[in-house]
C-alpha cells in the first residue's frame, strides 16, 4: 500500500493501473455532507439560492461569507452614521438615550464595540445644543454608567467643575438662565463672513494661491506691496461677487468702487487693505434656510446687509509655527514674541467677499446654519471651497442680549476664532448665556464692547481685546483702480447661468415627495445633489435613489473619505441598478454587492450581472420558466407532494430546494416561492 | 524791464562770432501785448541753423553713419557728468554699466544688427522710478540702498529701445517738494546759478538735462514736479495726460495725480521720449488704452515752415496766472511769448479760470491724503530701513520717524488728518468737488481754445534755502501747475526767455496746456515756437564753453 492518502483525495491513481477508493475520503465526505445539511437547514429560502449547487460545506460557508460579510461592513457604516448623525433635538432625554443605546448595541452585535469614552462623547455631542453640556472632563471621571446618568447628575458634576472657573459663572445658574432665556431675554446676532474666492489668481496680481504652500512662495512685487507696484483688478472677482450678490437676492450696485482701509499691521504689506466702503457691490438681500430636523426643523429667512469685495491679508507665523489669523493686539507682540514672528504673504491679496448679515439671528444653531447655508451657496456657485479649517470661510459673530420687549440692542460683543459650524453654535450659546447671566445678576455694565476668542479646549469665550473707541480706518477711494461698472447685459448673463441654488433645490425635492431629512441630506452637498438629480433623470425611482445615496453610498464615502465625484459609480448605473432591483432582475442583496463593485471598480450593472452569472446565481425571472421547473419537481416527487398535501407543509422548503437545484440556483426565490405555494395549495 | 532781459547765448555767440543783428520789423497786437516785450524779441537771427535740434536724432544719425561710436558719445556725456557733478549734484547714483552698454550698441552696429530708436541715448531717471540694476530710493533715507526687483514699465520700454540708463537723479523725498532741498541725501544746484535751486521735485533730472549730463531724462509730475524744474533749468519738460504713461514702477506719491514726465533739451527730444514710454500697460489699471500717435512725425523742419505756421490756432492766456504774486519779469516773458505765438498766426486771447485759485488748497489736501496712504507701506517690515524696537508699534514709529524727512512727515500728518473720521467731508470730499470744478473750467476753456498758456512758475529759480523755512511760500509756487494735475491734462513747458539773476540770467518757462491726450498738438506748437524763437539758446553758462562749438 502506498502511504496514507490525504482525506480530500477521492481516489488513488498513483500506481496508474486502477482506481482505489480512499476510505478516509469517504468518511470525510459523509461528515461534510452532514455539516452542509446543518448549514443549509438554517437558511431561508432566499439565501438558499446562494448555496444551491455547492458541493462542500466549506464552499457553502465561503459563499455565505462572501455574500454577507459585506453586509456587516455595510451595516457597521450605517449604524456608525446613524450614531453620529443622531441628535437629541426635541425628543425626551430618556428616549434619546434609549435609542442611542440601541444603536450601540446593534453595533456591538456585529462585533463593533464602541468604547465607553467614545460612546459618552458621541452621546453628549448629540445633546449639545446648549453649552451646559460642554464639560466633558467632568463627565469622563465616571467610568461606567455614564450614558445612563440623568440630566441631574450631569448637572451636579459639571457644576462642581464650573465652580473652579474664575468667572464663577456657576453651571447651575447658567442652566437655569438658559431655561428661562427664551422667556426673558433674546439674543441678537449678526454675522460677518469672509469668503475666500477660488479664483485662479489673486485679486490684484497674477500670483496663484495654493493653500499650504511654503511661506512666501506665492508672492510678487504687487502683493508684497513693493514700492512702485500697482494693483490690477482680476475681473473674475467681480463675476464671483455678482454671482453671490444675485444668489443672496441682493440689489447690485451697477457703479461701485474700491476704497482703501488703512491700518498698520505686519501682515498688511501696503499699510492699507483694498476693500469697498460706502458703495458695496451688493446690498439688501436675504438668505433662506431650513434648520436640521434634529433641532426641530423650521424655515428661516435672514437679511443680508451687504456683500463687498476686498483682499485678504498675509499671516503672521510665530516661532511655534502657530499661525494666528489677522488681528493680534499690539501689546501681545512683545519683544520676546516679536523676534519669533515672521510674515507669510502667500495669502495677501487673495480675493475675499465679505457678507454681512442683518442682526436677525437669535441662537447658536441659527447662526451655525446661516454659515452652513452660506457655505452651501458658495459651493453651489463654485466661487469658493468654503472650507472653514483652511480659513476659506471665516465668521466673526456679533452677539448681544436684551430683555424681551426692549427695542434697543444690548452692547455687542464680537466672537472670533470658530473653525467649525458646531463650534459656532457652542461659542454663541456660551456667549449668550454669559451675557444673560450678567443681565440677571444686574451686572449689565460688565458686558463691554470687545472682541472675544472662542477657546475650543476650554469651551468658552475669553477676552481678546477691548475696543477703545471706534477704529478710524480713514477710508478713501482707491485711486489706483478704476470704478467697477456693471452693465445690465453682464449681470443678466450671469443671472442666466446661475445653477439651481440650495433653497430652490430643497423646495423642489420637497415637492417630488422626499422627506425633509432626505431633502436636507441631498441638498447639503452640491455634488451629491447633482448625482441624485442625474440618477433621477436617468429614470431612477426618487425615493430609492435617495435611500441608496444616503445609506450605502454615503457610508462608503464617509469611510473612504471620498466625495461622490471620486467614485466610479455613475448616476446612470445607479439608476440601472435601482430599476434592476425594482424589476426583480436581481435581489436587493445582490444589488448591494454589485453596488460596491460599481463604486470601487466601475463598470456597468449589466456587465456585472452577466459576469456574476458565471460564478454565482443570477435569477431566472420568467414565471413561465419557473413554473415549468416547479411542475417538473412536483411531478418527480409525488410522494413528498402527497405528504405536503397531507399537512406536512414544512416540505415546501424541500420543494423549493429541489426547484432551486433544477434551476441551478438561478430561480428568483420570491417568484419561486410565490408560484410554488400557489401550485402546492391550488390542488389541495 | 529792459535790464531783466538777457540772452546769454547771444553774449556767447556775439563774442565768438562777432555777429550783428539786423533789425526786423514786427507786427504787434498792441491791445494785448505790452510794448515792453518788443525789445525782448528784437535780437534776430541769423542762426537758423542753431535752434535746438534733436540730440536723439543727431546721435542716431551719427551712429548709423558711423561718424561716432556709442562709446564716444557715452564718454562725452559721462565726462561732462563727472566734471559738473561736484557742483550740480543731480545724480544719486550713476550707472557702472553705461560704457559696457554703449559697447554692446557698437557691437550691434558692427554686426549690422537693428538698432532701437533710442540706441546710445543716455537717459537719466528720477530716483522714484524703479530700476532693477540700480538702487531706487525715492530720495528717502527709509529706502537707502533699496534695490527694486523690477524695472518700471517706462524704464523697461526705454531699455527695450536701446537706451542707456545713465543714473538715478535727485529729487525731493518721494516727490514732495519744489526745490530738491527735501532730498534725504543731497541738494541739487541749478546749472544756471549753482547757488540757486533747480526746482523740484524732479530737480535732478532737470539739472542733468540742462547741464547735458544726459541726453534726456524721466521725471515725475504730481503737482508740477516736471514743469517747474524745467522752467527753472531752461529745458523742455512735458507732463503727459494722466494715463498716457504707465505709472507701474513709479513710487506712488498721489496716485490720482502722478504721471511720469519727460525732460529734453529740445521739444523734439521730449516728444520722442514721450512716444517711447507711452501706451497702455496691463500692470497699471489707470493707464489709457488710447493709441499713441507718432509725435515726431508732426515736427516740421523750420525750413519748410510757412510764414504763419500756426495760423488760426486759438491760444488762451490764463489771466489768473499773470496777476499778483507773479514776478514781473516772468509776466513780461510770457507776454512776449504770446506775441511770438501771434506772429506765428495764433489768435491769442485772455481767458479766465475762476476756480484757478482753489486748485492749490485742493491739490494739497488730495495729494497729502493720498500720500499718507501711499507711504504706509514704508514701515520697515519687509524692506527699507528698520529700527529695532521692543514693541511692534514702536517698530513702526521709530522706523518711520527715522526714515522720513520733515516735509514727508508733515504731509503724512496733514493727509492723515484730512482723511480722519469727521474731517473727511470737510477736507477730502470738498477738495474732490473743487477738483471737479477745475476739470470743468479747463474743459470749458479748452472748448474755446486749442491750447492755454501760462507761466510754469511764478518766478525764476530762487536761492537755495530761500523758501526752506516757509513752506507756504513754496507751496504757493505750485499755483501755475497743480490745476493741470487736478484736471489730468497734458502740459508742455519750454523755455521762452530770461529774467535777471545769476551770472547770465535765469530762464523762464512757458507752460502750454492742451486737451486730454492732445500731447501731439502741444508738441507741434512747442516745436514751431522753439524753432522760431530767435536769439535764445538755453545752454547754462556752466557748460556753455564746452558745448558752443
Amino acid at each position: 500500500m502506498p502511504e496514507k492518502l490525504h482525506p480530500l483525495t477521492e481516489a488513488d491513481v498513483a500506481d496508474g493501473k486502477k482506481v482505489v477508493a480512499n476510505p478516509e475520503y469517504i468518511v470525510w465526505r459523509q461528515t461534510d455532507r452532514l455539516l452542509r445539511g446543518w448549514i443549509t437547514g438554517t437558511l431561508s429560502e432566499e439565501v438558499l439560492g446562494l448555496v444551491v449547487g455547492l458541493d462542500t460545506s466549506a464552499e457553502v460557508w465561503q459563499a455565505l461569507l462572501d455574500a454577507f460579510s459585506q453586509e456587516s461592513q455595510e451595516r457597521e457604516f450605517y449604524l456608525q452614521q446613524q450614531l453620529s448623525l443622531y441628535r437629541k433635538g426635541n425628543t425626551p432625554l430618556v428616549d434619546y438615550i434609549r435609542t442611542f443605546k440601541l444603536l450601540c448595541d446593534d453595533l456591538a452585535a456585529i462585533g463593533k464595540l464602541i468604547d465607553d469614552r467614545k460612546m459618552a462623547s458621541i452621546c453628549f455631542r448629540g445633546i449639545q445644543t446648549r453649552p451646559l453640556f460642554l464639560y466633558p472632563s467632568a463627565l469622563f471621571t465616571r467610568k461606567n454608567g455614564v450614558l445612563f446618568c440623568t440630566m441631574k447628575s450631569a448637572q451636579a458634576q459639571t457644576a462642581t467643575h464650573e465652580n473652579q472657573q474664575p468667572q464663577k459663572v456657576s453651571y447651575h445658574s447658567q442652566a437655569k438662565t438658559l431655561e428661562k432665556i427664551s422667556h426673558e431675554y433674546e439674543a441678537v446676532i449678526g454675522i460677518e463672513t469672509h469668503v475666500q474666492l477660488s479664483t485662479l489668481t489673486k485679486a490684484f496680481c497674477s500670483c496663484p494661491y495654493l493653500y499650504g504652500s511654503q511661506p512666501n512662495t506665492c508672492v510678487c512685487p504687487i502683493c508684497m506691496g513693493l514700492p512702485g507696484a500697482l494693483p490690477v483688478f482680476n475681473s473674475k472677482v467681480i463675476e464671483f461677487a455678482v454671482k453671490v450678490g444675485l444668489a443672496l437676492n441682493c440689489n447690485l450696485s451697477m457703479n461701485s468702487k474700491f476704497d482703501r482701509k488703512q491700518y498698520f499691521y505686519p501682515d498688511l504689506p501696503k499699510g492699507y487693505q483694498i476693500s469697498q466702503f460706502d458703495i458695496p457691490i451688493a446690498t439688501g438681500g436675504f438668505i433662506d434656510l431650513d434648520l436640521p430636523m434634529e433641532f426641530g426643523g423650521g424655515h428661516r429667512r435672514f437679511g443680508i446687509t451687504r456683500v463687498h469685495m476686498e483682499e485678504d491679508a498675509g499671516k503672521l507665523l510665530h516661532s511655534g509655527n502657530e499661525s494666528y489669523s489677522q488681528e493680534i493686539p499690539y501689546s501681545l507682540l512683545h519683544l520676546t514674541h516679536y523676534y519669533g514672528i515672521s510674515v507669510d504673504l502667500n495669502r495677501a491679496g487673495v480675493p475675499l467677499l465679505e457678507v454681512v448679515s442683518e442682526p436677525d439671528i437669535r441662537s447658536g444653531i441659527e447662526a451655525a446654519e446661516y454659515a452652513a447655508e452660506l457655505q452651501r451657496l458658495v459651493r453651489y456657485l463654485g466661487v469658493s471651497n468654503g472650507n472653514m479649517q483652511e480659513g476659506s470661510l471665516r465668521c466673526d459673530v456679533n452677539v448681544s442680549v436684551r430683555p424681551i420687549g426692549q427695542s434697543e440692542f444690548g452692547t455687542k460683543v464680537e466672537v472670533k476664532n470658530m473653525n467649525s459650524f458646531s463650534a459656532m453654535n457652542r461659542a454663541i450659546d456660551f456667549e449668550i448665556s454669559r451675557q444673560v447671566l450678567l443681565h440677571r445678576q444686574g451686572q449689565v455694565d460688565q458686558i463691554v464692547q470687545e472682541t472675544r476668542l472662542w477657546e475650543e479646549g476650554a469651551q468658552k469665550t475669553v477676552t481678546m481685546r477691548k475696543k477703545e473707541g471706534l477704529a478710524d480706518y480713514r477710508y478713501f477711494p482707491e485711486p489706483d483702480l478704476p470704478e467697477v461698472i456693471l452693465t445690465k447685459e453682464y449681470v443678466d448673463n450671469i443671472r442666466d447661468t446661475l445653477p439651481e441654488l440650495p433653497e430652490i433645490k430643497r423646495r423642489r425635492y420637497e415637492k417630488i415627495g422626499l422627506s425633509m431629512q432626505d431633502v436636507l441630506f441631498l441638498a447639503n452637498d452640491v455634488n451629491v445633489a447633482d448625482f441624485f438629480d442625474a440618477a433621477v433623470e436617468k429614470g431612477a425611482d426618487v425615493k430609492l435613489a435617495a435611500n441608496w445615496i444616503m445609506s450605502d453610498i454615503a457610508a462608503y464615502l464617509k469611510n473612504e473619505k471620498l466625495s461622490i465625484n471620486e467614485i466610479k459609480l455613475t448616476p446612470q448605473e445607479l439608476a440601472e441598478l435601482i430599476s434592476s432591483i425594482k424589476g426583480g432582475t436581481i435581489s436587493g442583496k445582490i444589488g448591494k454587492e454589485i453596488l460596491f463593485e460599481l463604486i470601487s471598480k466601475g463598470g456597468t450593472v449589466k456587465a456585472l450581472i452577466e459576469e456574476k452569472d458565471l460564478v454565482q446565481a443570477s435569477y431566472i425571472v420568467d414565471p413561465a420558466e419557473i413554473e415549468k421547473m416547479i411542475d417538473k419537481v412536483l411531478a418527480d416527487n409525488p410522494k413528498q407532494l402527497q405528504q405536503y398535501r397531507g399537512g406536512k407543509t414544512k416540505l415546501q422548503g424541500f420543494f423549493a430546494g429541489q426547484v432551486m437545484k433544477e434551476s441551478k440556483g438561478k430561480a428568483n426565490p420570491g417568484l419561486l416561492n410565490k408560484i410554488l405555494s400557489e401550485k402546492l395549495n391550488a390542488k389541495s | 524791464m529792459l535790464s531783466a532781459v538777457q540772452n546769454p547765448r547771444l553774449f556767447l555767440i556775439q563774442s565768438r562770432f562777432h555777429l550783428h543783428f539786423p533789425p526786423k520789423s514786427r507786427h504787434f497786437h498792441r491791445s494785448k501785448v505790452p510794448l515792453a516785450s518788443q525789445i525782448l524779441t528784437e535780437p534776430q537771427t541769423l542762426f537758423s541753423t542753431l535752434p535746438p535740434s534733436s540730440e536723439i536724432l543727431t546721435i542716431r544719425k551719427s551712429l548709423l553713419s558711423r561718424q561716432r561710436t556709442a562709446v564716444e558719445i557715452a564718454e562725452e556725456f559721462l565726462n561732462r557728468l563727472r566734471q559738473t557733478e561736484p557742483q550740480i549734484r543731480s545724480f544719486l547714483h550713476v550707472s557702472e554699466n553705461a560704457i559696457r552698454e554703449a559697447e554692446e550698441i557698437d557691437g550691434k552696429i558692427e554686426r549690422n544688427e537693428e538698432l532701437g530708436p533710442l540706441a546710445g541715448v543716455l537717459i537719466g531717471v528720477k530716483d522714484n522710478i524703479c530700476t532693477i540694476d540700480m538702487p531706487s530710493t525715492g530720495g528717502s533715507r527709509i529706502l537707502a540702498n533699496y534695490q527694486p526687483a523690477f524695472d518700471a514699465t517706462a524704464v523697461k520700454k526705454l531699455r527695450d529701445q536701446g537706451a542707456i540708463i545713465v543714473g538715478k537723479t535727485n529729487l525731493d523725498e518721494f516727490g514732495m517738494g519744489s526745490t530738491t532741498e527735501g532730498s534725504g541725501f543731497q541738494v541739487t544746484s541749478n546749472p544756471w546759478d549753482v547757488s540757486r535751486v533747480p526746482g523740484g521735485s524732479s530737480g535732478g533730472s532737470a539739472a542733468a538735462v540742462s547741464a547735458r549730463q544726459c541726453v534726456v531724462a524721466l521725471g515725475s509730475d504730481t503737482g508740477g514736479s516736471v514743469r517747474q524744474p524745467a522752467s527753472f533749468c531752461g529745458v523742455v519738460g512735458l507732463k503727459p495726460t494722466y494715463g498716457r504713461v504707465s505709472r507701474f514702477g513709479l513710487m506712488a506719491y498721489a496716485s490720482s495725480l502722478d504721471v511720469i514726465g519727460c525732460f529734453g533739451s529740445s521739444v523734439a527730444d521730449t516728444g520722442i521720449l514721450l512716444h517711447s514710454i507711452s501706451g497702455h500697460d496691463r500692470l497699471d489699471a489707470t493707464s489709457s488704452e488710447r493709441e499713441v500717435p507718432d509725435f515726431a512725425a508732426q515736427f516740421i523742419s523750420e525750413n519748410f515752415l510757412e510764414s504763419k505756421p500756426l495760423k488760426g490756432l486759438r491760444v488762451g492766456m490764463i489771466s489768473e496766472t499773470l496777476g499778483d504774486g507773479v514776478d514781473k519779469g516772468v509776466i513780461s516773458s510770457i507776454r512776449v511769448a504770446a506775441s511770438h505765438l501771434e506772429e506765428l498766426g495764433c489768435i491769442v486771447t485772455e481767458v479766465s479760470l475762476p476756480s484757478f485759485s482753489l486748485g492749490l488748497p485742493a491739490y494739497y489736501i488730495l495729494a497729502s491724503s493720498e500720500s499718507s496712504s501711499n507711504l504706509s507701506r514704508y514701515d520697515g517690515v519687509r524692506y527699507g530701513n528698520q529700527v529695532a524696537a521692543d514693541e511692534l508699534i514702536s517698530l513702526y514709529g521709530a522706523s518711520r520717524a527715522n526714515g522720513f524727512g520733515p516735509e514727508v512727515k508733515m504731509r503724512i500728518l496733514m493727509g492723515t488728518y484730512a482723511l480722519s473720521a469727521g474731517y473727511y467731508d470737510a477736507y477730502y470730499k470738498r477738495a474732490q468737488q473743487v477738483r471737479t470744478l477745475v476739470q470743468k473750467s479747463f474743459k470749458a476753456a479748452l472748448d474755446e481754445n486749442d491750447i492755454l498758456i501760462s507761466p510754469a512758475a511764478p518766478s525764476a529759480a530762487y536761492k537755495i534755502g530761500e523758501k526752506k523755512n516757509d513752506p507756504l511760500a513754496m507751496y504757493a509756487g505750485d499755483i501755475m501747475t497743480v490745476n493741470v494735475n487736478l484736471a489730468g491734462l497734458p502740459a508742455l513747458v519750454l523755455p521762452c526767455g530770461f529774467v535777471e539773476g545769476g551770472p547770465t540770467g535765469l530762464p523762464v518757462g512757458l507752460q502750454m496746456i492742451g486737451a486730454a491726450f492732445d500731447e501731439g498738438k502741444l508738441l507741434k506748437v512747442g516745436h514751431i515756437f522753439e524753432q522760431t524763437l530767435q536769439g535764445c539758446r538755453f545752454v547754462p553758462p556752466l557748460i556753455a564753453d564746452g558745448l558752443a562749438c
